[in-house]
């Protein structure tokens, strides 16, 4: 259970590295892990019925440059149920894949990460790189947005798909080709027997992202990490992709976190969503209500900025400016320099992630101020958009 | 005669070995016609390998058709190198997707902005750099952006660099190949923004061409929906995306994540689009074309006017003059 190579021992200990390779782990303080590690569990309790499947617990990331360590997540406090599928929206350098691919301590040396990641009550950042193996593919499973450089090149669909049965479930033989075979009638690709001896570069890229889901599908998860599973494929092909994530979903109850910088992907499967900015959660919602009413200006920003289908054709109102370098974080509120709500106070202090109404939570400081929180007053005008 | 730029018949045609080594016909583009009025934009959509990208570059005279002809100002556009299309290509401009890949990485983005002055002998020093600068202003770039390099500057910047560099030769038709898919939400919508007002303030035309519908929708005056090097329906961009004709367009429209998914019904297509070598008879949408009837099977179905005014190439779809015909 303690990690190995060097590992700090103390799993209690928030600000440690958890990855090798860099001499003296900067000490990173997220400015929320004080407030709020007293609200979860002791590390190590028995699994509770109302136990979250996932939860980042004050996770934090940053890149080890020369000479110091550049923060790029700062304190996610985040937890996904049984069975929930929870969307991570956000643009590029936001940290929307690096929380997870961190998370997972896929992205190697040179990055430190502090907090925990708990699956099912289980902290993954003081595994064995055995143990975290075996959860890797086998009770969580992950498809990347490219799938054709996702798959061995040199290796039939077979083969990659019997690596993973062999992994995870122990098949082997006509066991395991019994089951690819099953697998790739799930995911909806005909003719099996054939496909099983085709190698990546026979297939489409939405037959490969099908054989991508079929190997995740290989371990049984209990969650499937998607990044930004459909944004190199077709609109129609996407539209495939997405009806089957949703149907295999519907039949094993699998967890979801689909990290996507469209929020049109997101809303069509997820059940909540969380939007990012600049290495933070900025807001939370249920997806339908985070669509009706976006409080976070960020959030409206990115929906003002998002040209449509339906209704009159408008200007769009983007917001301006661009997200700023990890290196460059303003002082404050990172979104504050492009916000037009932005006040004084918003260049003093970061803001934390605080509920709005029930399971709607948002991090700006000229909410609290403006008194946006929940009044009963407020409460009829957003009942349209039920939670 | 008012067309700015006129396309007829227009075909690209690729010889490619076969799965068995035998010569094959990839018809990239296959019979597309359109015009484009001054200062208008044309959207045109569609998914991988429909010919889009193929058009542009026929359209420019970056390659050359294999049949029909294009006409810019009423003079045929060639893909000969000569001075002549030289002189046409100053009043022609491409954008493209990827503006790192666009830009040369060991010039000032200033230099780059000025180099089309040079190369076309339009202005020299303190006068290039002038207008250079105005451009600068006019896509919202600063004075000390000039001195930069590419790597210095963001995604959204480095595409405003590229605009610029196409606007300084006052183009009359800028050809944009997917100009913002490589951008993030928030500054992909300020280019759009950009496109939209420079065009008031200059006049150009443009031919949009990307894959995302909503896009397409924001900027164009006309869409044309390609499907395997034709194009199968074509029409004013409301029309066209609320109430779409041809089955694939619906397919299309259907299948752009919507934020509230409860008010379209998802019309999901079967299989992946066929490979353009191996072309299937009759309507090419036919196989995975959920309405296809017999006729489909063996006959290719024009592009003809709908009652509408717009465009269509389905049997399924009446035409103006049977409906007129009918009444």
């Amino acid at each position: 259970m303690r990690g190995a190579r060097g590992r700090s021992p103390d799993s209690g200990d928030r600000h440690r590295a958890v990855i090798d390779g860099v001499s003296s782990p900067t000490v990173m303080t997220p400015a929320s892990s004080s407030v709020r590690s007293s609200a979860h569990p002791v590390p190590g309790s028995v699994a509770a019925p109302h136990e979250p499947l996932l939860a980042l617990d004050a996770f934090t990331v940053a890149f080890a440059a020369r000479d110091r360590a550049v923060p790029v997540v700062h304190g996610i406090d985040l937890s996904l149920a049984r069975g929930e599928a929870l969307g991570i929206v956000g643009e590029s350098g936001c940290g929307k894949s690096v929380t997870w691919l961190a998370a997972l301590r896929l992205l190697g040396h040179g990055v430190v990460t502090s907090g925990r990641v708990l699956l099912a009550g289980r902290d993954l950042t003081t595994m064995s790189e055995r143990e975290i193996a075996r959860v890797r593919g086998g009770r969580i499973g992950l498809i990347f947005q490219d799938p054709t450089s996702s798959l061995n090149p040199v290796l039939t669909i077979g083969a990659q798909i019997g690596e993973a049965l062999a992994l995870h479930r122990g098949l082997r033989g006509e066991a395991a080709r019994a089951e690819a075979l099953r697998l790739l009638d799930r995911v909806g690709i005909a003719d099996g027997r054939r496909r099983l001896r085709q190698y990546p570069h026979e297939l489409s890229g939405g037959m490969n992202q099908r054989v991508m889901i079929a190997i995740a599908l290989a371990g049984e998860p209990e969650l499937l990490v998607a990044d930004e599973p459909t944004t190199a494929l077709d609109a129609t092909i996407q539209a495939q992709i997405l009806d089957l994530i949703r149907d295999i979903r519907r039949d094993s109850g699998m967890g979801l976190i689909l990290i996507s910088h469209d929020l049109g992907v997101v809303a069509e499967l997820c059940d909540r969503i969380a939007v990012m900015y600049a290495g933070r959660i900025v807001e939370t919602a249920p997806a339908r209500r985070l669509l009706a009413a976006p409080r976070h200006p960020y959030t409206r920003g990115l929906m003002a900025a998002l040209p449509t289908l339906e209704g009159p054709r408008v200007r769009l109102a983007p917001v301006p400016g661009t997200v700023p370098a990890p290196e460059a974080m303003p002082p404050g509120c990172a979104f504050a320099p492009r916000c037009v709500r932005a006040t004084a106070i918003c260049g003093t202090r970061v803001p934390e992630l605080a509920p709005i109404d029930d399971r709607h939570e948002a991090a700006c400081l000229a909410l609290d101020q403006r008194g946006f929180r929940t009044t009963p007053a407020d409460a009829p005008a957003l009942a349209g958009a039920p939670a | 005669m008012s067309a700015l730029l006129t396309v007829r018949d227009l075909s690209r045609h690729y010889a490619v070995p076969g799965t068995g080594g035998e010569r094959c016909i990839l018809h990239a583009v296959d019979g597309v016609s359109f015009s484009l009025a001054a200062g208008r934009t044309l959207g045109i959509v569609g998914e991988s390998g429909c010919g889009k990208s193929t058009t542009a570059k026929l359209v420019l005279g970056l390659t050359p058709a294999s049949g029909g002809e294009v006409l810019f100002d009423g003079l045929p556009v060639t893909a000969t190198r000569d001075g002549r299309w030289r002189a046409m290509r100053r009043t022609m401009q491409m954008v493209h997707q990827d503006p790192l890949a666009a830009l040369d990485r060991r010039l000032t983005v200033g230099e780059q902005v000025m180099e089309p002055l040079l190369i076309h002998r339009l202005a020299r020093g303190k006068a290039a750099r002038e207008r250079a600068l105005a451009l600068f202003e006019a896509v919202g770039l600063r004075e000390d952006h000039f001195a930069r390099y590419p790597h210095e500057l963001s995604g959204g910047q480095r595409q405003r660099v590229v605009l610029a560099r196409a606007l300084v030769l006052e183009p009359k038709l800028v050809v944009c190949d997917e100009p913002i898919s490589a951008l993030d939400v928030s500054v992909a919508a300020q280019v759009i923004n950009l496109l939209h007002d420079l065009q008031i303030r200059f006049g150009m035309a443009y031919l949009f061409i990307s894959h995302d519908l909503k896009v397409v929708r924001q900027i164009a005056d006309e869409v044309a929906v390609m499907y395997l090097g034709r194009i199968v329906e074509q029409g004013p961009p409301e029309a066209l995306f609320h109430t779409p004709a041809h089955p694939y367009t619906q397919a299309l429209v259907s299948a752009v994540p919507s934020l509230g998914r409860h008010t379209r019904e998802r019309i999901v297509l079967a299989g992946d689009p066929p490979n353009p070598v191996d072309r299937p008879a009759g309507c090419p949408f036919h196989p995975r074309c959920p309405r296809a009837v017999s006729r489909c099977r063996s006959e290719a179905p024009a592009l003809r006017p709908t009652p509408d005014g717009r465009l269509a190439a389905c049997h399924l779809v009446p035409a103006a003059d049977s409906v007129s015909a009918a009444a």
